[in-house]
């Protein structure tokens, strides 16, 4: 059969959503570092204002280069557009706050970033919104934990720190049968490794922070449409279906087809919860995705060898990777990763919390630091840093123990990484 | 707003605003498989300067119930009808690749219902490939595909929307994947056929409009101007950098352009 060829992915993450500047001709993402935008009458000004014509008023709702980061991440992901945030915690919290009102609910996997787990816990109760957790693995619970009043499935594709691997086909279906959205954190795989549109996914969020922009250098988030999910098929998201009070009774379902949760998050989460993402970040994010896939394949072949390494180590008492056998989701990452499951991973040091410390303090090539996804190779406790603010019920539920140690591979040379890393075992071994 | 047309329950936008009587009518048809949702800036935009807006669901596209209208003089004739309903007299109509065909036809055929034509990425007559509508005829997503592919110009393929953040090559296949089965088949069918145009073009006498992306692949802009030749009172508007799916990839400029007709 015929095939329509469109740009490939190393193509799309080094050219989509810009066209050189027609003034300069500037090659580079212009970094439009501006407020707000001359209108050229003031007829394109209220129309602009109105969504009766493109372009732009405010940088809190629309910025030029915002706009090429978000076309770019949507032709990556295969979506119908985008709207960049100032963290991805601020794109998990407009997703959220777009989807689920007052005495809404959602359901989760409970293997989630410290931080999200941290918002769906205790911070979103006091607006209204509850969260009841779910083990990733139990799909049934997925369903059983679903209410009249939830509102959408949240999960992360391969959960940070435990490496758990949400079977996205699986879980889209519940959401789906139940007419809700799967909102699917993407931060760690990128569209690089993982499509989740292309799994059942509807909404897809990252954090921009991490591999996509590769360098720690900025904060940035990302939401992602699919354009896919039915709003219509059900009245449990007036907000997109309804004439909206807040701009003139626009209904955006109506009005925008496809795009209407895009349009809605831009006219309504960007304009009145202001987390917008600065420009120059968004420059710095780009310049991160063109190296993307080259970058993506260095952290996954660097993580294969290491977590080889520490499998065999014997001052490790676990490796939690999708690669090994022993994972419970070995099998399913196979099908979903092909190219490779994940560089942040955590293993179980002998002795505990005290010998864990020693190690990490030796390191010279791993930073002990909050981040993940950066081009160097980082390293944490968890337990008593991330996600200190679980109880330890809690923790133990999202098998964080207090050996844990996360790692998120870099891209330096893997035997200068795996040397680091001896170094740090034979200081633990002494006061073992 | 819904209507009854031709006994079925039918889909027309009106630009978030409602119809004021004697206001002057701005009435859009779609292209294939396509629905109102591609006229949502100029119908905004034309309803706030006060124009009645008619942005139709053709039948069983978008949110109108009814049958597939096989031939563009049925597709014409069913506007007229949702004229009707709709109460208005006599309107601009604007039209998009085979809704260009449909408002050319109601021109031609109502020439006292329209008093200026605007038919944006449009050639007479529309051939279609073979392999496209093979495709379409069974129904394969890769006739959706081949659509969107050839309906944007290259650098369209990289992005670079007009609305911000809009990936626009995700939203038309999004868009025409909300298409029923059948229905671009039917409408690639009916543009095809659709031979008899150029015949009718001495009964345009209002003021016409080609809107014209000059990188067009479907319906090239020779064709075109081939047409616009036949239209007495025709005038021709060129969009650099842009292909077929000017309500797409032109927005702004598209808006410019139908803003000579009023
Ligand atoms: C999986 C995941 N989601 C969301 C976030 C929050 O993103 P940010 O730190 O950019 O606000 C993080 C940050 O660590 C993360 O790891």
């Amino acid at each position: 059969m015929a095939k329509i060829k469109t740009f490939d992915f190393d193509t799309l993450s080094n050219h989509a959503g810009q066209r050189p500047d027609k003034e300069t001709g500037a090659r580079a993402v212009p970094i439009y570092q501006t407020a707000s935008y001359v209108f050229r009458d003031s007829d394109a000004g209220a129309a602009i204002f109105n969504i009766e014509r493109g372009g732009h008023v405010y940088s809190r709702i629309s910025n030029p280069t915002n706009a090429v980061l978000e076309e770019r991440i949507s032709a990556l992901e295969g979506g119908v557009g985008a709207v960049a945030t100032s963290s991805g915690q601020a794109a998990v919290f407009n997703t959220i706050a777009t989807l689920v009102d007052q005495g809404g609910h959602i359901v989760s996997s409970y293997a989630l970033y410290g931080g999200t787990h941290n918002l769906m816990e205790y911070t979103l109760p006091r607006f209204g919104i509850t969260t009841t957790f779910v083990d990733p693995n139990d799909i049934e619970g997925f369903k059983k934990a679903i209410k009249p009043e939830t509102r959408l499935i949240f999960g992360e594709t391969v959960a940070n720190p435990r490496t758990e691997v949400l079977n996205i086909p699986e879980i889209s279906k519940i959401a789906h049968d139940n007419q809700i959205p799967l909102v699917i954190d993407s931060t760690t795989t990128t569209p690089y490794l993982m499509k989740p549109f292309a799994l059942g996914a509807d909404i897809v969020v990252h954090s921009a922070t991490k591999f996509l922009s590769g360098h720690g250098t900025s904060m940035a988030g990302l939401i992602v449409d699919g354009g896919i999910f039915d709003w219509e098929s059900t009245d449990k998201f007036p907000q997109m279906t309804e004439k909206y009070a807040g701009f003139h009774n626009l209904s955006f379902t109506e009005e925008f087809g496809p795009a209407a949760f895009i349009s809605r998050v831009r006219n309504e989460a960007s304009r009145d919860f202001g987390a917008c993402l600065a420009p120059h970040s968004a420059f710095l994010v780009l310049n991160g995705i063109e190296t993307l896939s080259v970058r993506m394949d260095k952290h996954i072949s660097n993580t294969r060898q290491v977590v080889e390494y520490l499998d065999q180590h014997d001052m490790v008492e676990w490796v939690s990777h999708p690669d090994l056998k022993n994972h419970p989701n070995h099998e399913l990452a196979k099908e979903l990763l092909p190219k490779g499951s994940t560089a942040v991973f955590s293993f179980g040091i002998k002795g505990g919390r005290e010998i864990g410390q020693v190690f990490i303090d030796r390191l010279d090539l791993f930073s002990n630091l909050a981040n993940i996804g950066d081009a160097k190779s980082l390293v944490i406790h968890p337990a008593s840093t991330t996600h200190q603010r679980m109880s330890v019920k809690d923790l133990e539920e999202a098998g964080i123990s207090e050996g844990l140690i996360r790692l998120s591979i870099g891209i330096e040379s893997v035997e200068d990484l795996i040397e680091d890393l001896e170094k740090g075992f034979k200081a633990a071994a002494k006061v073992s | 707003m819904y209507l009854e047309v031709d006994n079925n329950k039918t889909y027309i936008a009106t630009g978030s605003k409602e119809h004021v009587d004697g206001n002057p009518t701005m009435s859009f048809v779609h292209g294939t498989g396509m629905d109102h949702t591609v006229w949502t800036l100029a119908s905004r935009h034309f309803a706030r300067y006060g124009l009645n807006i008619l942005a139709v669901d053709l039948p069983a596209h978008g949110r109108s119930g009814g049958e597939l209208k096989p031939t563009i003089e049925d597709m014409a004739d069913w506007v007229v009808q949702a004229l009707d309903a709709a109460g208005q007299e006599s309107t601009i109509m604007v039209g998009h690749s085979m809704g260009s065909l449909v408002a050319f036809d109601v021109a031609a055929r109502y020439p006292d219902r329209v008093t200026s034509l605007a038919m944006v990425g449009t050639s007479m007559p529309m051939p279609v490939g073979d392999l496209l509508l093979d495709n379409a005829e069974k129904d394969n997503h890769l006739a959706k595909e081949m659509i969107n592919y050839w309906s944007h110009s290259t650098s369209a393929h990289l992005g670079g929307s007009q609305v911000p953040g809009i990936w626009m090559l995700g939203k038309l296949i999004r868009l025409l994947e909300r298409s029923g089965p059948g229905v671009i088949y039917n409408d690639l069918l009916a543009c095809e056929k659709y031979t008899e145009g150029i015949e009718r073009s001495k009964n345009i006498q209002m003021p016409t409009l080609l809107i014209l992306g000059e990188d067009d692949f479907m319906t090239p802009i020779k064709d075109a101007k081939a047409l616009a030749e036949t239209i007495p009172n025709s005038r021709t508007i060129l969009i650099p950098n842009c292909g077929h799916a000017i309500v797409s990839e032109a927005p702004n400029d598209m808006l410019d352009a139908l803003a000579t007709l009023i």
